[in-house]
Order: structure tokens, then C-alpha cells, then sequence
């Protein structure tokens, strides 16, 4: 009998220690995919309501899904147009290739599963039939980055990292229920393929209360700032909004550019910001700390030749453990506190 | 029975097609001094009758909404597919000399925006089902009677994504969709009866909701039988054809070659096989 060894970067305690029910006020991971929407507003399936929408005036728009409609919210659009809904089955590949046939058909499919199927098991699907011909499928993916406490198999910490290589890919990861509504709109008109990380379920809204509109071609300042200019992009917008409402009792001045597009990358917004003198770039995405947000800017404000303070807030470059979301969010450090203590000591 | 050609209404012969199609291929070969020519003198006979009697299409008009679509899996059989689109007039013939030249609109291996007839772009094998299968159900969504024909190669037969096509095709019900399998007993490594095949392949199609045929796939007559029956089926399930090709065929001295997935051609044996195919020109 072995004792499997944790990787060299595994925090995981082992197998053959014993543990003990916790008392009270332990936290729990059943429930697979929901962000605790922290007292905010929440609207129910915005991607599923915004695709009934569009359908509603196009007659192009198809859904296709391995088996996770009711898990992407894509079953709204099931219900409401069952004629051009595919249930695919738990066959990644054959609805990705099937979603490739769809767009050379002239239908603008959008095709749901999770991150990590979409990433791991359907990738040479996704670069040679649809990205290499450039052809319209939208792949929306739920449980993005850390967003369920199931562990690896469930948790796509590395998703932008693998779609960041892919040429012609347009890579969207929106922050809340406004962003979602409106950033499916957005690429539902786009000429090319895109991959679009979903919060699912009751998804807490954010950015409307600062008039935010969803652009394809461009990070947007979400608030100003004089002391730090967090970069971030999907829900860690959401956490960088708090932080920067708690930094402000510390009399720390801070600013946030939403990156809800990771590729193209809007650079000329971030150069123009990150050039602005006296402030602490911090980037802040719901990925591991290889190949997402973080280290794109950092490699492109290095080629334009800027070089201020700089640091990342990201997950760890390991296989990260069970358990319920909040415990995981601080203990990798996308919680609201977990960030607002980094930044203090960064300053 | 009559092996004229059915879609064009042309009294050029099948055999006469085949032959052209080997000979446009060979003088590609000649071009490089190499190419897969054991693939494309094998599967011949099977894009004549594809091409010159089962598929509808307009040679001036490789987009039109009305044909049916050829999706072509396997990459490296693009120079069997260009010598059939020379043949059909798709491509013009003196295109040939820039077969896998820079800014050649004949590569290697296939690909959709270089090669007008070349619907998609192949080479990652296990894809062309799926795609089929979509492009199926779109030509359905739109009320299209074209049919949807993936030409795949029996290595293809060991990747998974073919039989979550083949599943999703069955599921479907594409009466519209027609898989063509070369089953020609080569893989890169060796005999794909020696990987993953079991060479009793039709079963395994009827298992999973296909109507299947096994044909000599050299043989024009066969493969018309076969073809028509294909598409004239009333029933409501997709249909395979499965190929059974000899790797060089119709250039003796190459048949007897010991058979690898990439036929070594020493350069002055390319005007030898081409002389020897002139010789036996049909009408």
C-alpha cells in the first residue's frame, strides 16, 4: 500500500490521516456551482434568458450541449426552442465537430459543457474544425477556473492558459449577470470562434450600477484610483470592487480595469493605465497563475516598455483541493479579505 | 451494367475516370518525388464513382447550396481528391506542377481555405464524422436534400471521437449522411488489422444503428451498387460503405512493393508507372 505522494506543489494533507466532523459552522462543497452572490443582487440564468432573446429575432442561433444543458442554463433555451436544441450526449468531441458542421451550414450555434471537457477533452476539435477555419461557434463553459468545490476534475484552473495559444480564438470572461447578457449579445455577432467562461444560476449583477456596457474590443475603467490599479477579469472584478471599497478605510486609493476579454487583448487601455505614474499594477483573474491574465500583461507591458510595481493575484500552479468555495477562495486567495491584506502588504 | 456517369449525364466511362484520376495523381507524385500514391491509386476507383456518378455539384461552382458535400477526413489522401477535382474540372490541370510548392493551392495534406472542392480541412483524424454529422443536421434544419459524404480511412476506425460521431449519427437519424471507410489494411505503423481493427467491421456499424455494405472498392461495379443503394435507402439511419482497397492499384510493380503506409517511389519509376498506365488507357 503507498501513501500516493502529493505533487511537490501540493498543500493536500494525506489520505491516511484521519479526520474528525467539524462542530459547527463548517462549510460545505455540495453544492457544485454556485458563487455566493455576497448580498448583491442576483439574476437567474443570464445567459440562457440573453440566447432566448436573440434567438428570438434570429433563426440561426442553435444550441448544442454534452449532457450539461441544465448546468450552463442553456435548458432555457432547450424549452423554449426545443427545434433547435441538440442533446448531444457525453460525447464532447462529436458536439464540437457537430457544431463545426452546424456553422458550415450557415447557423451560428452556440455549444455548453464544462470548462474543463471543453479545454482538456475537445481542444484538436476545437483548434482544426472550427478555429483553423475560423467559423462562428460560441463554446460557453460553466464552472470556469475556481468555481466548484469538486476538485480538479471540475475545476478548470488552466482553461485560458490552453485557449490562449489558439490562433483566430476570442477568449471572454465576464464578471456578473450584466456582463453575461450583454457580452452574449456581443458575440453572437462576431465573425470568428469564441470561448466564454459562465457563472450559472442565480448570478449576482455588478456592473450595472456603474453603467457599464460590454465591449468586445475593449477593458473598461470600472473606477479610479490613485494608489493601485488592479487589472482584472471575470468575477475577480466583482472582488477587486470590494477590495477597493475595504482599501479605502486604510485610505488606500484604488482603481479597477475590467478585462472581461483576455484575447484579443485590449493593450492599449492597459499600457495607457499601468503607465500612469504611482500606482501598483495588480492583476487579478480566477486562474491558475500560468498563462492567464497576469502574465499576458505582464509580457506585453515589458514589450511596450513599461515597467511599474507589479504583482498577481491568481490561483496556484497546483491541483487544488476539495471543499466548500469560500474555504478554497481564501485559502488561494480570491477572497475579498485574502486580497485586501495582500495588497496592504505589497504597499 | 451502365458505368457512365450518372450526376453529369457525360459518356466518359467510370473506368476511363479512374484511370484519369490515377494518372493526375502519379504526375503529382512525379512533382515531389514522393507523395501517399499507394492511397490514391487504391482509392481511385471509389472517387470515380463519388465524383463522377453518385455526388451532385457544379464544377464552376464548388459553393452551391444544392450540392452534396464531400468532407474528406484523412489530410494526407488530398492528392487522390485533387486528381478527382482535376478530373471533374473543380481545379484546372496545369495546377498540377504546383502540387506541395509555397503558395501552391494543392498542399500536402488537405485543407479548406486552400483547395476550392476541399470542404474541410482534414489531417487530425477522427474529425470529418463529426463534422458530418452537424453539417447533416443543418442540411435538415434547412430543408436541404443534399447528402452529407465523410470519406474516411479505417485507422480512423481506432479514434474515439469516430464512433461518438458514429453514435450521434445513429441518434439522429441522418438518412442524409453517407461515411465512405478506405479500408485499405494500413496504417502508419503497419496493418491496421494489427492495431484496432477486427476486419469484420460492417457488424459493428449495424450494431450502433448504421445501414452497412462491404464492397471491393476497385471493383466500379460494386461500388455503383453500392453507392445507389446508399442513397436510395428508405430507411431512416445513416449509411457507411465500407471500402475494401488495394494500396496501388492498377500499377503492378508497385502492388508488389512490400506495402507501407508511404510508398517509396524512386525518382525514375514515375515515368515508368505513368508509361505503363498509358498503356492501358480505357475508353
Amino acid at each position: 500500500m503507498s501513501d500516493a505522494a502529493p505533487g511537490p506543489n501540493s498543500r493536500r494533507k494525506s489520505k491516511f490521516t484521519p479526520r474528525q466532523a467539524a462542530t459547527g459552522g463548517a462549510r460545505t462543497s455540495a453544492m457544485i456551482a454556485s458563487l455566493d452572490a455576497e448580498g448583491r443582487q442576483t439574476v437567474a440564468a443570464p445567459f440562457g434568458q440573453a440566447l432566448c432573446d436573440l434567438a428570438a429575432t434570429r433563426d440561426d442561433i442553435v444550441g448544442l450541449t454534452a449532457d450539461l444543458s441544465k448546468y450552463t442554463d442553456l435548458h432555457v433555451f432547450a424549452k423554449a426552442y426545443p427545434e433547435r436544441f441538440y442533446q448531444m450526449g457525453m460525447a464532447e468531441q462529436v458536439m464540437i465537430s457537430a457544431a463545426a458542421g452546424l456553422a458550415r451550414e450557415g447557423f451560428t450555434p452556440f455549444a455548453t459543457t464544462y470548462a474543463v471537457f471543453a479545454s482538456r477533452r475537445a481542444y484538436d476539435f476545437i483548434f482544426m474544425a472550427i478555429a483553423e477555419e475560423n467559423l462562428p461557434v460560441r463554446i460557453v463553459c460553466a464552472l470556469p477556473g475556481l468555481t466548484t468545490g469538486y476538485g480538479p476534475s471540475h475545476q478548470a484552473t488552466e482553461d485560458l492558459a490552453i485557449f490562449r495559444g489558439m490562433p483566430n480564438l476570442t477568449i471572454v470572461d465576464p464578471c456578473c449577470a450584466t456582463d453575461i447578457t450583454q457580452a452574449t449579445r456581443a458575440i453572437a455577432d462576431h465573425p470568428g470562434p469564441v470561448y466564454m467562461r459562465l457563472l450559472r444560476g442565480q448570478v449576482p449583477d455588478v456592473l450595472s450600477e456603474y453603467g457599464y456596457r460590454f465591449r468586445l474590443d475593449r477593458a473598461q475603467m470600472i473606477r479610479d484610483g490613485a494608489d493601485v490599479l488592479f487589472i482584472s477579469t471575470g468575477f475577480m472584478t466583482m472582488r477587486t470592487l470590494d477590495a477597493a471599497t475595504a482599501l479605502e478605510a486604510d485610505g488606500i486609493d484604488c482603481a479597477v480595469l475590467h478585462v472581461p476579454v483576455i484575447k484579443p487583448l485590449d493593450i492599449q487601455t492597459i499600457r495607457a493605465e499601468a503607465a500612469r505614474a504611482g500606482r501598483l499594477v495588480v492583476t487579478a483573474e480566477n486562474h491558475s497563475i500560468t498563462g492567464g491574465l497576469g502574465e499576458a500583461v505582464a509580457a506585453d507591458l515589458l514589450r511596450a516598455g513599461l515597467h511599474p510595481a507589479f504583482r498577481s493575484i491568481a490561483l496556484p500552479d497546483e491541483f487544488l483541493d476539495a471543499g466548500a468555495l469560500p474555504t478554497l477562495h481564501d485559502q488561494y486567495g480570491l477572497s475579498v479579505a485574502s486580497i485586501t491584506a495582500r495588497v496592504r502588504s505589497w504597499l | 451494367m451502365d458505368l457512365q456517369t450518372g450526376a453529369s449525364g457525360s459518356n466518359v466511362s467510370l473506368a476511363r475516370r479512374a484511370w484519369a484520376i490515377r494518372r493526375n495523381a502519379l504526375r503529382m507524385g512525379e512533382v515531389q518525388g514522393q507523395g501517399y500514391i499507394g492511397q490514391a491509386l487504391g482509392v481511385a476507383d471509389v472517387l470515380a464513382v463519388t465524383h463522377f456518378h453518385a455526388l451532385s455539384y457544379r464544377a464552376q461552382e464548388p459553393g452551391w447550396e444544392g450540392r452534396d458535400r464531400f468532407y474528406l477526413s484523412i489530410g494526407h489522401y488530398a492528392i487522390a481528391l485533387y486528381a478527382a477535382l482535376i478530373e471533374a474540372g473543380v481545379l484546372p490541370e496545369d495546377e498540377i506542377a504546383t502540387y506541395g510548392m509555397d503558395d501552391s493551392r494543392l498542399p500536402m495534406s488537405g485543407m479548406a481555405a486552400y483547395t476550392p472542392g476541399m470542404e474541410i480541412t482534414g489531417g487530425s483524424l477522427g474529425h470529418g464524422l463529426g463534422i458530418a454529422v452537424g453539417a447533416a443536421l443543418g442540411l435538415k434544419r434547412k430543408a436541404n436534400p443534399a447528402f452529407v459524404y465523410n470519406m474516411l480511412s479505417d485507422g480512423e476506425l481506432g479514434e474515439g471521437a469516430t464512433w461518438e460521431a458514429v453514435m450521434s449519427a445513429a441518434q439522429w437519424q441522418l438518412d442524409n449522411l453517407i461515411a465512405v471507410v478506405d479500408f485499405n489494411n494500413q496504417q502508419a505503423d503497419g496493418p491496421t488489422l494489427d492495431a484496432l481493427a477486427t476486419g469484420d467491421e460492417a457488424p459493428k456499424w449495424r450494431a450502433f444503428g448504421w445501414h452497412a455494405q462491404e464492397v471491393d472498392g476497385n471493383d466500379l461495379g460494386a461500388l455503383v451498387a453500392a453507392f445507389d443503394a446508399a442513397r436510395a435507402l428508405p430507411d431512416p439511419c445513416p449509411r457507411v460503405i465500407l471500402c475494401k482497397t488495394k494500396m496501388c492499384k492498377g500499377i503492378p510493380f508497385l502492388e508488389e512493393r512490400e506495402i507501407t503506409h508511404f510508398i517509396r517511389v524512386e525518382a525514375d519509376e514515375w515515368a515508368l508507372a505513368l508509361e505503363i498506365l498509358d498503356a492501358e488507357r480505357p475508353q
